[in-house]
């Protein structure tokens, strides 16, 4: 099935004149009509341009001029990158008739490689939470147990990739948005070095934590989406101009030699013991490769996610200021005079997690608590970025649990607390701005996949990718599917006028 | 009730502050939300970080400069477009200035 190739497989059988991109955009939208009632992970699908792109890649693969490894591969957008003309709603119903009158830079840069996009995929609001329950639309399934949540927010990022319904996908990561949902579902998710890619039309959450980074079905295909979208931006100042490597290049030197820490404080107590087995025979794995492992220590682990959650509300409490029905966005009606309209327009048009992440970011912020919670979680903040730069001094990677446990039920997690425990084993990558990548390491009993995290020195996404690599290729966990949706019947990947 | 570590005057007080309005019944619930996060956050209390620089980033940031080149903006119709009222050229929006 045409759905179930990697997006490098894909790439090669266009080169092949094997198959079309044309034929690739219809058997992945006849997959979206199959399972996407399940999975729920599209919040759009844009079908008419996806085979308006598709003709185009068509037309240069006709004429010998293929644009490079993505031209023709159908993806998908987590729904906070801007698309020029196509509605983009972060997530939120106060951006419901939001339409963007420019791209991404991520977005053009990906539309200038040639990939198809399928459509805009469901998230949290605002990129504010775990599981996609925080929608203001919808909840998206987890395509291997449909009553569990795909994790967050990047969630439908994750699941479509998982489910078949794009090759790969684009989410962002400000916590643990990319990682935690691709252990969930069973993807490969990276998150790049803040300052990677550059965020220039990208909905805004916290602005010193947000990175943007791939989902793909194999390490090689996250590498081939980073490549694309890696590097400064003129219209970014905090996306750098350190030089991109070809990653995919990297990719087959394989583990030997390297030095690989285990950090005892991402074993926690309460962590299911499926998940530690998994992470640990995943380790014993890249000993097995030539990795040389360690034990690294992260004392100040247990604190990244209190500093965290002063840090990225306090942000997005100041970030979400714009949202004041003025320019674009819902206006309630209503309002006596502007401040009263301001109130009643973000009342109606936030949902419960954005406003609790608001209060408590202005909380923060506000005179006598800045200097107690504020100012200290800054400092914390330090704490743990020295934590990473002394074990770095001694390794090249560290490998750990992307998460303490697997996807949990929809609804288990109602006490906002529970949910936000869930990123303990990410968060501290975003405070320390470092790359993390999520591959699959294996399941549980009752079929849930289980994640392992590889981690790296700023900018050497290079080394967490071979290392993901090469784990990747010894083990087949990437190669197993979710069971979803009616069989696959002929209709599958047929061509319509 | 007690000694919870927020007031209500205080979740009204950061209502007002984030231009949020919350209905009466959302008030209580809110300060218990908020609570049980600040409870968790006290655990920060628990480090020492006398003399310990803050991080606001990750990656050292530095002014980025460019020419001071005019370029054209996005076309007008167009950011008006999203506007939930505009009104001409203009952004509408409800009185301002007291009567």
């Amino acid at each position: 099935m045409l759905t179930e190739l990697s997006l490098s497989e894909l790439g090669e059988r266009f080169r092949r004149r094997e198959v079309t991109p044309t034929e690739a955009a219809l058997a992945y939208l006849d997959r979206i009509d199959a399972v996407d009632g399940e999975v729920r992970a599209f919040l759009m699908v844009t079908r008419e341009q996806a085979l308006a792109q598709a003709a185009a890649s068509d037309a240069r693969f006709h004429a010998g001029q293929p644009r490079g490894p993505l031209d023709g591969v159908p993806i998908a957008l987590k729904d906070l990158f801007c698309t020029r003309g196509i509605r983009t709603t972060s997530g939120s119903k106060i951006l419901e008739r939001f339409i963007p009158p420019y791209d991404a830079t991520v977005v053009a840069r990906l539309g200038e490689a040639g990939a198809v996009v399928l459509g805009k995929l469901n998230m949290d609001e605002f990129a504010m939470g775990s599981s996609t329950e925080h929608s203001g639309f919808f909840t998206t399934r987890n395509p291997w147990d449909v009553d569990r949540v795909p994790g967050g927010s990047s969630g439908g990022a994750s699941a479509a990739v998982a489910a078949g319904m794009a090759a790969a996908s684009l989410g962002t990561d400000t916590g643990g948005s990319i990682r935690q949902p691709a252990a969930f579902c069973g993807t490969v998710g990276f998150k790049p070095t803040y300052g990677r890619v550059s965020r220039y039309g990208v909905i805004a959450f916290a602005s010193s934590l947000d990175q943007v980074g791939p989902f793909g079905r194999t390490v090689e295909d996250v590498a081939l989406m980073l490549q694309v979208i890696a590097g400064a931006d003129p219209m970014d100042s905090t996306a750098v101009a350190t030089p991109v490597p070809d990653y995919r290049a990297e990719l087959g030197r394989g583990v030997d030699g390297l030095r690989i820490g285990i950090p005892s404080e991402y074993f926690i107590d309460g962590m299911s013991p499926e998940v530690e087995s998994a992470v640990r025979a995943a380790i014993a794995t890249l000993e097995r490769l030539g990795a040389r492992t360690e034990p690294v220590s992260l004392p100040h682990t247990e604190y990244g996610l209190a500093a965290y959650y002063v840090i990225a509300p306090a942000e997005a409490s100041s970030n979400l200021a714009r949202y004041d029905g003025v320019k674009y966005g819902l206006r309630a009606p209503g309002g006596k005079d502007l401040i009263e309209m301001y109130a009643k327009t973000r009342a109606a048009g936030f949902g419960d997690e954005v406003k609790r992440r608001i209060m408590l970011g202005t909380y923060a912020l506000s005179a006598g608590y800045y200097d107690a919670y504020y100012g200290r979680a800054l400092k914390v903040r330090t704490l743990v970025r020295r934590d990473f730069q002394e074990a770095f001094e001694r390794v090249n990677l560290i490998a750990a649990p992307t998460t303490p446990g697997v996807a949990f039920k929809l609804g288990e997690k109602a006490d906002p607390l529970s949910m936000y425990l869930n990123d303990v084993l990410t968060i501290p990558v975003n405070l320390a701005g470092l790359p993390g990548i999520s591959v699959p390491a294996g399941f549980t009993g009752g079929g849930l996949p289980i994640g392992l995290q590889l981690i790296g020195r700023a900018f050497d996404e290079a080394t967490v990718l071979r290392a993901a690599h090469a784990y990747e290729r010894a083990t087949d966990w990437h190669t197993r599917r979710p069971k979803l949706g009616p069989t696959p019947g002929p209709n599958l990947g047929k061509i319509r006028p | 009730m007690g000694e919870l570590r927020i007031t209500l005057e205080e979740v009204e007080h950061v209502a007002r502050l984030a231009r949020l309005e919350l209905r009466p019944e959302d008030k209580e619930r809110m300060r218990r939300e908020l609570d049980g996060i600040l409870a968790y956050i006290d655990k920060l209390r628990a480090l020492d970080v006398d003399g310990v620089e803050p991080t606001s980033h990750a990656v050292p940031l530095t002014n980025i400069m460019r020419d001071d080149e005019p370029r054209p903006s996005l076309p007008r119709d167009e950011m008006l477009a999203n506007a939930p009222d505009p009104h001409g050229d203009f952004f509408r929006v409800p009185k301002i200035i007291e009567d």
